[in-house]
Formats: structure tokens, C-alpha cells, sequence
């Protein structure tokens, strides 16, 4: 199924800030995590996931770090912040309401 | 670093590398991306593909390049402004780009420096006094020598081309200060506004690395002219606020800046500027669009309009062109101004695509200059055949021979164009090819002149 590109972007931060709350991680690892969640519905442009992160850096909500990776690369991982993790909590107060208000009509419709 | 077993791969990943720095990306981000494509790799080679397929699809997968880079941007929207001072070329390593700034600073504080130099031998710049003559007839020789010397050195010229590109200067400096004027002298006013635009050829050969006649880059230095003519008025626009507010804090505590201000800061400003002036438009290059072709765009159909409504007017009151004094100048003026819509529309414009609007209103342009032109020559014709020849009546009137030969056959090679006779092409190696005409009669005007009329 194609995700509308709205859609995508306006969940990719708050899927982020959720995916690093379970622990630090990089960007190829993110993307992957992505796709195992979503059960491979949600495509992303690889490369749109970095400007994503960058501007979560600079409001704060994750810090990086370069650190060398397993294969002797030196890789930038990122860590949640408590403002992250704070944000992270209001984003998911407006998904429910998005999420219950949609189930709500949609229950309706199905038993109508 | 993971290398791949697989060398094409490798060559492919460089590649990738080097397009990709072209985009106005950060090192560091460069390197994030990159790790990400190898990871990718690593892992589509690991479930079989081979790795080829797998560049591919890791490619792909990254998104376009373009778009990637707008988002890098609005995520950074800082960074785009220190690209325009900061960013190295792409395989320039980061200390020479450190020291060209070092180099620019130190070559703007020497352009500063070397106005001042006179002052030792008691030929001061001050408020209170006009512009001591020598100041007027030599104010090119303070700061293009070190403009050229700039080039010198980024271009990596060699010692010897060095010392040839030196040469003009020296000859520049002779001329400018051999001949015993007389006060208030015509030729004296002449030689201060030619020199400049004889040795900007100088400049120019150091630009194009004293290959003036191949890579284009001739146009590449039509471009960087206008570019810095741009960049130097919107200097000067903060020079004259700093000014300001110099006079407005010390007139505060009751103190006369106006020494400081004459003496010292319009003069080292306007000397360093240049140097800064250009180093911007160097630096910047190709990361935004370039302003000089914007303009020309803007103001073309305004003095085309222009051109046409005078033409009308002239032809409905019949009134004929009043020759007054400013009246050569101010014509031969209106054909450099036209000349360069025409050098900055043709600088801009791809030369493989087809005639469009806009090249027919760049000939109604330069044909109505023409007849304009032709009107105000005849008029002035008539007063010269009345009170004979003058150093500034005769150096006007060259220069707009000069200029009406080159809009006359821009005009029939536009014409071909039009009806796809010829290729655009055509027009821009005849702009180009004339742009050395300019510098050579400048430099006829400031060697021959004062002489030959007998320095009055």
C-alpha cells in the first residue's frame, strides 16, 4: 500500500522519538526498525530520514554522538533527551485523539 | 573504513562521494550518508545480489539528491549563508581553505594599507580638501594589483606569469604619473577614468589563469565582473551606515570624526572591499543563483520601453537633441548600459535553446539604442565640425564608435538568430571576443591622449 507523503512525514518524528526510547541507535538501523514495524507498509526514502534527525538534534529532542561502530567506521548515534522523551509523550497524546476520534466514526460506520 | 572485496564497487562509492559533495552539504553529513549506503550494501550483498544490483538499489533507495539537499538545507537553514563564505571546493582539503581566508584578510589589510601609503610622502586624503590629484589618476594601481595577485594565487599561477601580469600595472603606474599635467586638465579627468578599465584586462587574464582564449573562461570573467560590481554597491551600502552611525556616536561625545571618517575608513573600506568584494563572489559561486542575469531580466523590457517611449516623443514634438556639454557622455552611457543587458542577458541564457520572447525584446533593445544613438552622434557631429575636436569630445566619440559597432552587429547576429539562421552561439563569441576592444582603447586614451593634446 502506498502511504500518502503527509501522512509519512507528519509520523516520522514522533516514530523516531519512539524508536530511540527503546534504546540509542543510527540512521540505517532506524530505517530498519521502521520497516520491521511496519511490516514493510512504510517506505522511506532512506535519505529523508537524516534531515529528520538533524532537526530533532537541533531542538534538542535527541543528541548525537560519533562513536566507532563495529566495523571500525565511525558512526553518529543518537540518544533521546528528556525533552525528547517529553515531546514524545505529547505526540502521543495527539495520535490517540487523531486515533480515537478516527476509530470512533469508523466503528460507527461499520455497525450503521 | 569497511571496504568492499569488490574494487568497482569501491570506484562507484568515490563517485557517489564526489557528486554528492557537489550538493551544498556538510562534511560530516557526507559521512553519515555514506556510512548508511555502505550498510546498505553490505546488507542487500549479504542476501545475494551482486554488486552492481546492489549500488542500484542502495542509490535508490537514498532518494534524489536534490530533494535530499533541500531538506539538509531547511534543516540548516544557517548553513546556507556560511556556504556562501565557507565552502571549500570539493576535493580541496580543509587547511587551504583556511588559508585562503587567511590570505584574502591578509591581502584586503594590505589594499587597505597600501591607500595609505601616499600619506608618508605627504600626499594626504582628508575632509576639509579635494581629492589630492594623485589619488584621482592612480586610484586603480591600490587595489587591482592585489586583486590579480589574489588570482595569482588561487589559480596557481607560476612565478614567471606573475611577473608578466605585473607588467601592465607597472606601465599603468608610469603613464599615470609621467606627464605633467596641467591643473584641472581634461586628459588628467580622462586618464583616471581609463586606467581602471584598461588594467581590468590584467585581472581578467589572471582570472582566466592567462588562458584567455579557451574553457570559456572569458564569460566566466564577464560573469564574475558583474557579480562583484553587485557585491562591492551592497558593501558599500554598510560602509555607508557604519558611517553614519561613526559620525552620529562620536558627534554624541561631542567629537568631529569626519577626519577618521575621510582619512581613514571610506578609503581603506573602499580599497579592501574589493578584495572582499571578490573573494564573496568566488566563493559563492554556482551555490546560488547569480544576481547580475536576475537584473538584467528586470530591466530589460523597463529601457526598452524606456527607449521606445523617447523615440515616440522625439518623433511626435519633433524636437531635436539639445547637445549640451554631458550630453556625449550621457548617451555613450546609455549604450554601455545596453551593451551590458545585452553581455549579462547572453552570459545567463543556454545557447542551445531555441529563440524565445524574450531574445526579440533584447533586439527591439538594442535597435531602438541605435536609432537613439544615431540621432545624438549626428547631433554631435554638427557641434564638432562647429568648435573642433576636445580630448573629451574625441574620447566620447571613440568610445561610442566602439560601442555602436558591437550593438550594430549584435543586432543583425540577433536577427539571424531569430529567424534560426544562425546559433546564439554566434553572438556570445562576438561579445566576447570584443571585450578586449574596451581595455585597448582605454589604454590608447591614457598613452596617447595627454601628448597629443598637449596635456590640457
Amino acid at each position: 500500500m502506498d502511504m500518502s507523503k503527509d501522512l509519512v512525514a507528519a509520523s516520522a518524528t514522533p516514530l523516531v522519538l519512539a524508536i530511540l526510547a527503546e534504546g540509542d541507535s543510527y540512521g540505517y538501523a532506524i530505517i530498519k526498525r521502521v520497516t520491521e514495524l511496519s511490516g514493510g507498509h512504510l517506505q522511506w526514502t532512506d535519505g529523508m530520514l537524516y534531515p529528520v534527525l538533524h532537526r530533532l538534534e537541533r531542538q534538542g529532542h535527541v543528541a548525537a554522538k560519533w562513536s566507532a561502530s563495529e566495523n571500525g567506521r565511525r558512526r553518529k548515534y543518537y540518544r533521546i533527551t528528556r525533552e525528547g522523551r517529553a515531546q514524545l509523550a505529547a505526540q502521543r497524546q495527539q495520535w490517540q485523539i487523531v486515533d480515537g476520534t478516527l476509530r470512533g466514526i469508523w466503528m460507527k460506520a461499520c455497525t450503521a | 573504513m569497511t571496504t568492499f572485496a569488490d574494487q568497482t564497487l569501491e570506484e562507484q562509492i568515490a563517485q557517489w562521494r564526489a557528486y554528492i559533495r557537489r550538493q551544498p552539504l556538510h562534511g560530516p553529513d557526507v559521512e553519515e550518508l555514506e556510512g548508511h549506503l555502505r550498510d546498505q550494501l553490505a546488507a542487500l550483498t549479504e542476501a545475494g545480489l551482486t554488486g552492481d544490483e546492489a549500488f542500484l538499489v542502495a542509490v535508490k533507495r537514498m532518494g534524489n539528491l536534490d530533494a535530499l539537499s533541500r531538506e539538509f538545507a531547511r534543516a540548516h537553514s544557517e548553513r546556507l549563508w556560511k556556504q556562501l563564505v565557507m565552502a571549500p571546493e570539493a576535493d580541496e582539503p580543509a587547511n587551504k581553505s583556511y588559508a585562503g581566508t587567511l590570505v584574502v584578510l591578509g591581502l584586503a589589510v594590505a589594499a587597505a594599507l597600501a591607500i595609505k601609503v601616499p600619506a608618508l610622502f605627504g600626499i594626504r586624503l582628508s575632509p576639509d580638501d579635494a581629492v589630492p590629484r594623485f589619488y584621482v589618476r592612480n586610484a586603480s594601481l591600490f587595489a587591482f594589483p592585489l586583486l590579480t595577485l589574489y588570482f595569482v594565487w588561487k589559480r596557481g599561477l607560476t612565478f614567471v606569469s606573475g611577473l608578466w601580469l605585473a607588467l601592465p600595472f607597472a606601465a599603468g603606474a608610469v603613464f599615470a604619473n609621467i606627464y605633467s599635467f596641467r591643473t584641472r586638465g581634461e586628459t588628467e579627468v580622462l586618464t583616471a577614468l581609463h586606467l581602471p578599465i584598461a588594467l581590468w584586462l590584467a585581472v581578467g587574464f589572471a582570472y582566466v589563469r592567462g588562458r584567455w582564449f579557451t574553457d570559456g573562461g572569458r564569460m566566466n570573467f564577464v560573469r564574475f565582473s558583474g557579480e562583484l560590481a553587485i557585491y562591492y554597491v551592497i558593501i558599500a551600502l554598510g560602509g555607508g551606515v557604519l558611517t553614519g552611525f561613526t559620525f552620529m556616536m562620536f558627534a554624541a561625545i561631542d567629537m568631529n570624526a569626519a577626519w577618521f571618517v575621510g582619512g581613514w575608513l571610506i578609503p581603506c573600506g573602499a580599497a579592501g572591499a574589493v578584495i572582499i568584494g571578490s573573494w564573496l563572489v568566488e566563493a559563492k559561486q554556482s551555490v546560488i543563483e547569480n544576481m547580475a542575469p536576475v537584473l538584467t531580466r528586470l530591466f530589460t523590457p523597463l529601457f526598452t520601453v524606456l527607449l521606445l517611449a523617447f523615440l515616440a516623443t522625439m518623433a511626435w514634438t519633433g524636437s531635436p537633441i539639445n547637445v549640451k556639454r554631458e550630453v556625449l557622455i550621457g548617451f555613450d552611457l546609455l549604450l554601455v548600459l545596453v551593451v551590458g543587458l545585452v553581455l549579462y542577458a547572453a552570459s545567463a541564457r543556454d545557447p542551445q535553446a531555441p529563440p524565445d520572447f524574450f531574445d526579440g525584446l533584447q533586439l527591439v533593445l538594442v535597435l531602438s539604442a541605435l536609432v537613439v544613438d544615431v540621432m545624438a552622434l549626428a547631433a554631435i557631429a554638427a557641434r564638432i565640425s562647429e568648435f573642433g575636436f576636445t580630448p573629451n569630445r574625441l574620447a566620447a566619440l571613440g568610445e561610442n564608435l566602439i560601442l555602436f559597432i558591437n550593438l550594430a552587429w549584435s543586432a543583425w547576429l540577433y536577427a539571424c538568430f531569430l529567424r534560426h539562421r544562425s546559433s546564439f552561439a554566434l553572438l556570445e563569441r562576438w561579445q566576447i571576443a570584443y571585450l578586449p576592444v574596451y581595455s585597448i582603447w582605454a589604454a590608447l586614451v591614457v598613452v596617447m591622449f595627454p601628448p597629443v593634446f598637449g596635456y590640457r
